[in-house]
């Protein structure tokens, strides 16, 4: 066993501080509508006993674990408290989670976002659970007077063999509390454990297929109104005036009035990038009353700054590729003089639109704010930055804000910015009521915070005998310079120039499923299949070749390259063995492999045969994230991140015309469907017993190559320009 | 405004609301049945599937005055327990990422395989195309609605 100080996240570990913010979502009368099964009712415990903010130990040994951080469909709702679990040595069939509400003192990091939740929550979450199991034990070696080194647990049950005793964690619970907090625990060794790496369904799993509520838009209480907001029409643009009277008076409307959600001089965070400063408000007893006045209601806008189209960025973003930059963000060897001596070169230029994130639950935040205090409930990946501004912009002390996290009906991102959670609590303020505030789909497409757009040309060299001697990439995006110069291929090629430029546009853009990633692996995997081929060499082999060099003879700090190659060769050669790569199965097939967040996923993707976009028919992935806490889910979320990538490079694009966006609900924006899915993917992780990282976003860039090579496959063209539907190059030759 | 008995999950239910407000506004709005869900309102995505008569129909576009006193279905009245064999199957394969949209496409499966107990891969695509899952889950519904097929 590993002996841990209990040091890290040690304040979440002092008793009775956390459930009593526990019993605060409980109070929230839509959750008492969230039953359970009959079968958890009838084994509820009479009395809990709280051995730190993590979990509760009932006297019938029934426990509840805090899942910390926010739900937004990477199942970390089942997967973190699996972990407590685990250490804490209980069935997991005796378990009930309860989504954690936002509590700093207690939990480190409640955020959803960048694949980190099990990675960072790893250490903190086994010590919850292995110091509650040590303090159990503590309680029961003074009751039967023997040494606690002794207590052996199992499924909730301490036993000392020696006299005989057992007893289960309810028995000693209530005593357990009163035992000092260790100062050192033991965790388990990998390859020990008996929860972690087993199969365990979705807790909220009964819950979505009947019905319950347990998202945003779900929330309804007593004297609640509806707010919904009008935004500019066009980005660049802002609010100038309007006649609110007429709407005023519509059947249902409570008010309708403009407001400034970021005034001059508050305090902003990160979380609120995307934010409009001013908008208006119509608030109403209904949904429906306050659509029908939103459409009736005219609002005169201005023009603030320029009115950009696409065409506008695709001419910046080009131009800007044509620009050497003043300071390259990495440069090793001289990659001119190796171009001059190449025997071969290749030089392609890669491009991708803006995107919109979708949620297929709309932004909405439930607040109600009177002068004592705000209580704030919905879905928010980043409630501790949000919460901040909320208490700026309602001029009150953080502390008497209250923000309470719900179920989440997609986030991609776009919930790590929480301008509409300001924006229902100015207006709850205002109206001095409880208000949902609720964006319709076209509020929510044609707000902003998109995915950027972005532009990427590379030129590679490569000797004689196929070696490849140099590489250039200089990339460009829209509010955002797009490359990784610490990645692959940098440390595996002698010459390497890395150069980055960003174009500041309007367009407000956040970040979007696996940023920069999401393009540029696209980008790079698809480009580096052609020079496998201008060097006569097998694609998945090539990449190997230059695995091999990064591992063997690393050109620069090794330290300076952001991934391990040996890991990323690993899942490369999983790949090849399941897909039996380099046999000849009579369908077109691409490769890629690509590691960020960090988790490394190669896949091989294969096609059926006809259509203009041919359908793909198998995915073959192998990824490497360590220790697998979920597999079930692990694999829904693998999956899904490859459906995702296929499906946004395949169909989707935001457009602008005049800063106004072209698409701005499902009929215009195309989504992947299901005729369109890949009909078979498997999915294979490497057994290496390193601790775990995430995998809500690593399986999403590769995908979007190991199409776009098969496709040059199946149709003999490159696809250079994302989405793929609409790129038809002249056939090659 | 206007009053209209509903016929809702085999109750008689009341409400006195605009003739054009959707079913999807009334369910949710002002009978607290909160498991359809709002996703487009243009009848493009799928999450707001009832069933009108035993047919899957978009609530975002049904509006409440056209009903009379057809039959309507929702998520929640689709079993008393949750056991519905298409339910049943979800839960064993595991479907729901952030789970928005399962409901949706539960009730469009569940009225599916009423006309077409032993459908092929084809057909259930074909069926299912009207409902969006933004987090990739179709391979597993596919599979779901396979199972729940067989029994």
């Amino acid at each position: 066993m590993t002996l841990v100080k209990t040091k890290i996240g040690r304040r979440a570990f002092i008793r009775n501080t956390g459930l009593a913010s526990g019993g605060l979502v409980i109070g929230f009368s839509w959750l008492a509508s969230c039953k359970m099964t009959p079968e958890q009712v009838n084994n509820l415990p009479k009395e809990w006993f709280d051995l730190n903010g993590f979990l509760k130990v009932g006297d019938n040994g029934m426990v509840t674990i805090m899942s910390p951080n926010p739900e937004i469909g990477q199942n970390v709702k089942t997967s973190m408290p699996m972990i407590v679990a685990e250490e804490l040595d209980i069935a997991w069939k005796d378990v009930i989670v309860e989504q954690a509400p936002l509590n700093t003192d207690i939990f480190t990091r409640q955020l959803a976002g960048g694949s980190q939740s099990i990675r960072q929550g790893w250490e903190s979450l086994r010590m919850a659970g292995a110091t509650a199991k040590q303090m159990l034990k503590e309680a029961a070696a003074q009751a039967w007077n023997v040494s606690a080194d002794e207590i052996t647990t199992k499924d909730g049950v301490l036993t000392h063999e020696a006299s005989g005793n057992s007893a289960g964690y309810g028995e000693m619970a209530s005593a357990a509390t009163s035992i000092e907090v260790p100062e050192e625990v033991q965790l388990k060794e990998n390859g020990t454990f008996s929860i972690i790496g087993t199969d365990k369904k979705n807790v909220d799993g009964p819950k979505l297929v009947t019905g319950k509520p347990l998202f945003g838009l779900d929330v309804y209480k007593e004297g609640m109104l509806t707010a919904m907001i009008v935004h500019p029409p066009a980005f660049g643009m802002k609010y100038k005036g309007m006649n609110a009277d007429t709407v005023k008076s519509m059947p249902g409307i409570k008010d309708v009035f403009h407001f400034e959600v970021y005034p001059e001089g508050i305090e902003k965070q990160w979380s609120d990038q995307g934010g409009i400063a001013e908008l208006v408000a119509i608030v109403g007893n209904s949904t429906w009353e306050c659509m029908q006045a939103k459409k009736a209601l005219e609002v005169d806008w201005e023009q603030d700054s320029t009115a950009e189209s696409t065409a506008y960025h695709e001419e910046e973003l080009t131009a800007l590729l044509e620009k050497p930059t003043e300071t390259p963000a990495r440069k090793d060897g001289d990659v001119n003089a190796a171009f001059a001596k190449a025997a071969k070169i290749v030089e392609s230029t890669y491009s991708a639109p803006y995107l919109a994130h979708n949620t297929m639950e709309p932004m909405n935040f439930f607040a109600h704010v009177t002068p004592e205090k705000a209580e704030l409930l919905g879905p928010i990946q980043t409630p501790e930055f949000t919460e901040k501004t909320v208490a700026a912009r309602l001029g009150m002390p953080v502390e008497k804000i209250d923000i309470m996290m719900t179920r989440m009906g997609g986030g991609f991102g776009r919930r790590l910015y929480g301008p509409f959670v300001i924006e229902a609590a100015v207006i709850s303020q205002k109206m001095n009521a409880p208000v949902k505030l609720v964006y319709s789909r076209e509020d929510d497409m044609t707000q902003g915070t998109y995915r950027p757009s972005y532009k990427v040309k590379f030129k590679a060299g490569l000797d004689d005998e196929g070696n490849l001697i140099a590489w250039h990439v200089r990339g460009a995006g829209t509010n955002d310079d797009l490359i990784f110069e610490n990645r692959f291929p940098a440390g595996a090629v002698d010459n390497y120039l890395a150069e980055k430029h960003s174009l500041q546009t309007n367009v407000t853009t956040g970040a979007w499923r696996a940023p920069r990633s999401n393009f540029i692996a696209g980008a790079e995997q698809a480009f580096i299949d052609e020079v496998a081929e201008a060097a006569g060499k097998d694609p998945l082999d090539f990449r190997l070749e230059l695995f091999d060099r990064a591992i063997n003879n690393p050109v620069g700090d090794p330290e300076s390259n952001d991934y391990d190659p040996a890991r990323y060769a690993g899942v490369l050669k999983l790949v090849k063995e399941k897909a039996n790569w380099g046999t000849d199965t009579g369908k077109a097939r691409g490769v890629a492999a690509y590691y960020c967040h960090n988790s490394y996923v190669a896949q091989v993707i294969e096609l059926e045969d006809g259509g203009d976009i041919p359908r793909v028919d198998n995915i073959w992935c192998a990824v490497d994230c360590g220790i697998v806490i979920n597999p079930l889910a692990a694999k829904n979320q693998i999956e899904g991140g490859m459906i995702d990538g296929i499906g946004h490079s395949t169909y989707s694009a935001m457009t602008f015309k005049d800063g106004k966006p072209e698409q701005s609900n499902f009929d215009t924006y195309r989504l992947i469907r299901h005729s369109e899915a890949p009909k078979n993917i498997e999915v294979y992780f490497v057994d290496n017993g390193i601790d775990p990282t995430g995998l809500g976003e690593p399986s999403l860039p590769p995908a979007i190559a190991a199409l776009s090579n098969a496709l040059y496959k199946a149709t003999g063209r490159r696809y250079y320009k994302q989405p793929f539907i609409n790129d038809k190059p002249p056939l090659v030759g | 405004m206007a009053t209209y008995t509903l016929n809702i999950n085999g109750t008689k239910q009341e409400v006195d609301v605009d003739p054009s407000t959707p079913m999807l506004w009334v369910l949710r709005d002002h009978l607290n049945l909160v498991g359809t869900k709002y996703g487009c309102g243009i009848a493009q995505c799928g999450a707001c599937t009832i069933h009108l008569n035993g047919t899957a129909t978009r609530a975002c576009m049904l509006t409440v005055s056209s009903v009379g006193d057809q039959e309507i279905t929702t998520i929640e009245g689709l079993s008393e327990e949750g056991d519905h064999p298409v339910q049943k199957a979800w839960l064993e394969v595991d479907v729901p990422q952030c789970g928005y949209c399962q409901a949706g496409q539960i009730m469009t499966a569940s009225a599916f395989l009423e006309k077409n107990p032993n459908p092929t891969d084809e057909e259930i695509e074909m069926a299912m195309n009207g409902n969006i899952c933004r987090c990739g889950t179709y391979t597993r519904i596919k599979k779901a609605v396979k199972l729940a097929a067989k029994s």
